[in-house]
């Protein structure tokens, strides 16, 4: 028997980088939610690495932020150090990477979500979903509360009948011994969900003072002081560094001498595991010609001693452990503090998902997070904050928000999943955005914040502000068009000692921006009245100009890319009765259920004759209704 | 509702002496008036022809004489703009006047785009859509094979070689934006970029060369007639050219004994070469050396073998037979009108799988035959290929221009100090349009590329 434990707008089951942002979200919209969660001392833990951001997925973590999120802000005030990265390239590819200090990260959200106004954090393990004729209306515990809902998230991670394999040691358990979630995996099942199975892993963690950094290198943070917020004004100055060493041929000798007995390579795993994270295990038979492979010791946080061994991931046996650790420089005394496990859990197959994450076999459902088979903290918050917003929106009988591949990598993320699914555990990089020079780190807010406040997930304050920056940047580039800057011995000077060759005609500011040498300060310095902007707009109308003309182009590609994005097929539309339609295209699009034409043309199989075809069919529908 | 404006040639080729490019959309008239020498047909009244000249903006010589139809939206098929530019000159010059149309441009139309358009402007009656659906699917899936079909091999091979010099490229410059970490590779510098961009990009001139050139697609497979003289060769070709319309093409730059015959067979398209040496000589053998025969016979892609029902067979016949030996071959034995003097046993031997025909060509009979064993030689049969094979090999000079132009970007991006992330841009772009021209667009091989040249991860 069930009893009656009250009635939320939206329900968020599980707490982990997914869980927190949907909760917020939705709470922010103005939603009574509840966030359930297995367990009150691991909210937004970092089982794996403890780094937020690097390439594509730190511009993920300014977009969360832009749309009001809480992952940035946490990480600006929690992480141990920050670097920005492929600062010696183009705009659209710089990102922000900090080191986490995992236990102060947990400590910094629980704050959050504690303090937010219309979210409930309770401590509980759902078992099902309560689901009338057909849609989802609440959830039941282990401990039989009964809880009715508007909408439902699950956001569970890799907690669905995870197993954790080392050697051939093999239980049943969520990701760092926590309880594993069996019942809820059965019950989607039961109610006609596809599951794939899938497969990560985590390296040892070493203690500190087992470690010789004499003999590795020094990683320091940068000392520029850097955020992921755009609302961070208080920055981290006392930086700790993470260090490098290299495994070697014994390294190599220990794992190719004991390959059988790992869980990866003995036959028991069944889940596919990702190529781009691969275990030392596969780095080692994939890449038998490389001498050695770069190991990162990454503290794990200011007041804990335990050292993350980035590049080490295996399944082999704790004791064939010990003996790869000791092999590798600078860590031949080294203590296991944790073992390094692989764990095998169930995900949603996601083209079972609308693009708004609501799943499209039961109405009020949503899932996010590493449960619809993505990897990364900064992939599931992503998710979290989408499904976060739509199940609110869905509840208060507001449109829903989709972004597309042009305003944001989230965008690109969900479109991914939902159109083409994936056999891998999914992670985002730069080449699976096609427009990423528009998809800057530093036009997130440019992107994203007015899509925000729309939704009042950001204050009137911090918009005003943006509009501000906004409103400046279009000021200066402006005044730059109007300023015209004469040949000189002042100004040839500036050009010479940047290695550009001198004027000899009169210039625009604007126009001499564009010359790669000169960047916004050195053409500032040329104009005879300084505008002393912020630097973050100087960067901005720098960025912009400097790269107007690729931007241009892009910018013409997304529009005839939207063209077909606004060509809506019908819910209702019957593949079935497209007869020029390809066999293989049909079950694709049958599956997929794409929502406009532009994403039917992005599904594999359907080709352009394809879409042709549905677009003369819809035209039809149009013109006889 | 569509911006752009389409192009193509709308007639089938091969069964008329007149060939129409049609344009459709709103810069149809505007292209036209740019590469026309005439009246300014931005002026004249809609629905007039007008007679005027085609400017070849590579020579500024006049490219074709023509007839321009103008027909302003939105009485016209398509509801746009629509102009018709009605050619004589034959194959090889319309297909010029395409390319100048293109080149100004107009986009290559896709199979069944006019009559898409049309359906989407509400030209056609609704009840027409599932005609136009199956036009579409019918069109296209006939303009792949035949693409794919017609391709030479080692062209298809280059471009896939080209592609993946690229990709890896790629590979490199994304392994250094989304790994910046990783120490195992050497970080792509401007240097090392702008060398792959010049080596693919000769390669690709010399690409469009060879194209230019009608090289790239087998613009009709290379036929030669053979036999003894008086075995009824030449009335063999006048009975194929007539019974299939052919437009006679006079090559460029090479001289005028050298003409070649175009005829479509029931889809295949033959160009019938050398075909003076026969009209004059009544026999290439003898015409141009037995040695130089046979290299004319290797380089054709089939033979059509005559000899006579009336005579029986010779040594020289014999030697054919052995000369042909390997090669794709049809038998033709004529003139079954007179007495049997050939041992059709020996004849059947002596052809081992190939097909042997029986015909009267000056009664007429046994054409039927000659074309269905033709056909099934090439495609199994049954495959319509039309007019799509010219198309097709515009399509490709289309594409190799359009990589050429994005490798140029690339470059330029280079020279003005561009950071790699954004000089890629343009060599993405290349490797796509390549890839069209070999049918293959997957965008996931370069996620494929980059875990498999580059061991990844934490």
């Amino acid at each position: 028997m069930t009893y009656n434990a009250g009635h939320y707008d939206v329900i968020v089951i599980g707490a982990g980088h997914a869980g927190v942002e949907a909760g917020l979200a939705a709470a922010r919209m103005g939603a009574k939610t509840l966030m359930l969660t297995l367990n009150l001392d691991m909210i937004a833990f970092m089982p794996c690495n403890p780094s937020l951001g690097g390439p594509a997925k730190g511009i993920v973590v300014r977009e969360i932020d832009a749309l009001g999120g809480a992952m940035a802000k946490v990480i600006d005030k929690t992480h141990i150090q920050m670097r920005m990265l492929n600062t010696g390239k183009g705009p659209a590819v710089q990102a922000l990477r900090a080191q986490a200090d995992k236990p102060l990260y947990i400590k910094e959200m629980k704050n959050i979500i504690e303090n937010e106004p219309n979210l409930t954090l309770r401590q509980g393990m759902v078992d099902e979903l309560i689901v009338e004729d057909g849609v989802c209306k609440g959830v039941i515990t282990e401990t039989k509360a009964a809880y009715s809902a508007g909408t439902v998230i699950i956001t569970t991670g890799t907690f669905m009948r995870g197993k954790v394999l080392m050697g051939d040691l093999e239980y049943e358990s969520g990701p760092n011994n926590q309880r594993v979630s069996i019942k809820l995996s059965e019950h989607l099942e039961d109610l006609g969900f596809e599951l794939t199975r899938f497969k990560t892993g985590t390296p040892p963690r070493v203690n500190s003072h087992t470690i010789d950094y004499s003999k590795t290198e020094i990683q320091p943070g940068d000392e520029k002081p850097q955020s992921f917020s755009y609302e961070t004004t208080e920055y981290i100055t006392d930086q700790i560094p993470c260090w490098l060493t290299y495994t070697n041929e014994f390294t190599h000798q220990v794992i190719n001498d004991n390959l059988s007995l790992s869980a990866m390579y003995s036959g028991m795993k069944r889940g596919t595991g990702p190529r781009y994270c691969p275990s030392i295990e596969d780095k080692i038979v994939r890449f038998n010609d490389k001498p050695r492979h770069q190991i990162f010791l990454e503290p794990e946080g200011r007041d804990t001693e335990e050292v993350y061994v980035q590049g080490l991931s295996t399944s082999l046996p704790e004791s064939i452990q010990h003996e790869m650790v000791r092999s590798v420089k600078g860590l031949e005394n080294a203590e296991i503090m944790r073992a390094g496990y692989a764990i095998e859990y169930d995900a949603v197959v996601p083209t079972q998902l609308w693009p708004t994450l609501e799943t499209k076999k039961i109405p009020g459902l949503f899932t996010a997070g590493q449960i619809n088979g993505t990897s990364g903290y900064e992939e599931a918050a992503a998710q979290g904050i989408m499904a976060g917003i739509n199940a609110a929106a869905k509840v208060q009988g507001k449109d829903p928000v989709i972004l597309d591949r042009s305003q944001a990598y989230i965008g690109v993320l969900i479109d991914d999943l939902v159109t083409k699914g994936t056999n891998e555990p999914y992670r985002l990089l730069t080449s699976r955005a096609e427009y990423r020079l528009l998809l800057r780190h530093d036009n997130a807010d440019l992107r994203l914040t007015e899509v925000g406040h729309k939704l009042g997930i950001i204050s009137e304050e911090r918009y005003a502000k943006f509009l501000e920056k906004k409103r400046l940047v279009e000021e200066e580039k402006k005044r730059l068009n109007k300023i015209v800057i004469k040949p000189n011995e002042d100004v040839n000077n500036i050009i010479t000692n940047a290695g550009g060759t001198p004027l000899k005609e009169a210039f625009k500011a604007y126009d001499l921006m564009k010359r790669p040498e000169l960047s916004y300060e050195l053409v500032d310095q040329m104009l005879p009245e300084h505008a002393n902007l912020p630097v973050d707009v100087q960067e901005q109308v720098g960025i912009q100009i400097k790269y107007e003309g690729y931007i241009n182009k892009a910018k013409e590609q997304v529009a005839r890319m939207l063209k077909m994005e606004d060509k809506k097929i019908p819910e209702d539309i019957d593949y079935d009765a497209i007869s020029g339609i390809a066999t293989e295209a049909r079950e694709k699009l049958k599956k997929v259920r794409p929502l406009s034409v532009g994403q039917a043309s992005r599904i594999s199989g359907v080709n352009p004759a394809d879409v042709s075809i549905l677009l003369v069919y819809i035209e039809q529908g149009n013109i006889a209704g | 509702m569509e911006t752009d404006t389409i192009t193509a040639i709308s007639t089938p080729i091969g069964e008329g002496a007149i060939a129409i490019v049609r344009l459709s959309g709103p810069e149809a008239i505007s292209i036209t008036n740019q590469l026309y020498k005439g009246k300014d047909l931005g002026e004249v009244d809609s629905h007039t022809i007008h007679y005027g000249k085609i400017i070849d903006p590579e020579t500024e010589e006049v490219a074709e004489e023509v007839m321009v139809s103008v027909m302003r939206a939105p009485k016209t098929f398509t509801r746009e703009d629509v102009v018709e530019i009605n050619c004589h000159g034959g194959m090889v010059s319309v297909n010029r006047v395409l390319e100048i149309v293109l080149s100004k441009g107009a986009r290559l139309a896709e199979p069944g785009e006019f009559t898409k358009r049309a359906f989407l402007h509400g030209r056609i009656d609704l009840s027409q859509a599932e005609a136009v659906m199956d036009l579409i699917r019918a069109k296209t899936d006939k303009a792949m094979s035949v693409a794919l079909k017609q391709m030479d091999g080692r062209l298809s091979g280059l471009i896939q070689r080209l592609r993946q010099e690229l990709l890896e490229t790629v590979a490199h410059v994304e392994v250094n934006i989304d790994y910046p970490e990783y120490d195992d590779v050497e970080e792509m510098s401007h240097e090392m970029m702008r060398q792959k961009t010049k080596e693919v990009n000769k390669e690709i001139v010399n690409l469009l060369e060879v194209a230019k050139q009608g090289k790239i697609l087998r613009e009709g497979l290379a036929t030669a007639i053979i036999g003894r003289p008086n075995v009824g060769k030449s009335s063999l070709m006048n009975a194929l050219v007539q019974e299939n319309k052919a437009i006679v093409t006079e090559i460029p730059g090479t001289t005028r004994d050298i003409i070649e015959e175009y005829v479509n067979v029931r889809g295949v398209p033959l160009r019938l070469v050398d075909t003076a040496g026969i009209r004059e000589t009544e026999d290439i053998v003898e015409k141009i050396g037995v040695e130089r025969s046979r290299q004319v016979l290797k380089e054709s892609d089939l033979i059509l073998y005559v000899l006579n029902y009336n005579e029986a067979l010779t040594d020289e016949d014999r030697k054919l037979f052995e000369a042909i030996q390997g090669l794709e071959y049809i038998v033709i034995i004529n003139k079954t009108d007179l007495g049997q003097k050939l041992d059709l046993n020996e004849v059947r031997n002596l052809a081992e799988n190939n097909p042997v025909v029986t015909t009267s060509l000056i009664e007429e009979e046994g054409i039927n035959e000659l074309e269905a064993a033709i056909a099934k030689t090439f495609f199994a049969g049954d495959i319509d290929t039309g007019d799509l094979t010219y198309v097709s090999n515009v399509r490709h000079i289309q594409l190799l221009k359009q990589a050429k132009q994005a490798l140029e970007d690339a470059v330029n991006g280079l020279e003005m100090g561009m950071p790699l992330d954004i000089v890629q841009i343009d060599v993405t772009r290349t490797w796509e349009f390549l890839g069209e021209i070999i049918g293959d667009t997957a965008s996931d091989s370069l996620i494929d590329q980059l875990f498999s040249q580059f061991c990844l991860g934490k």
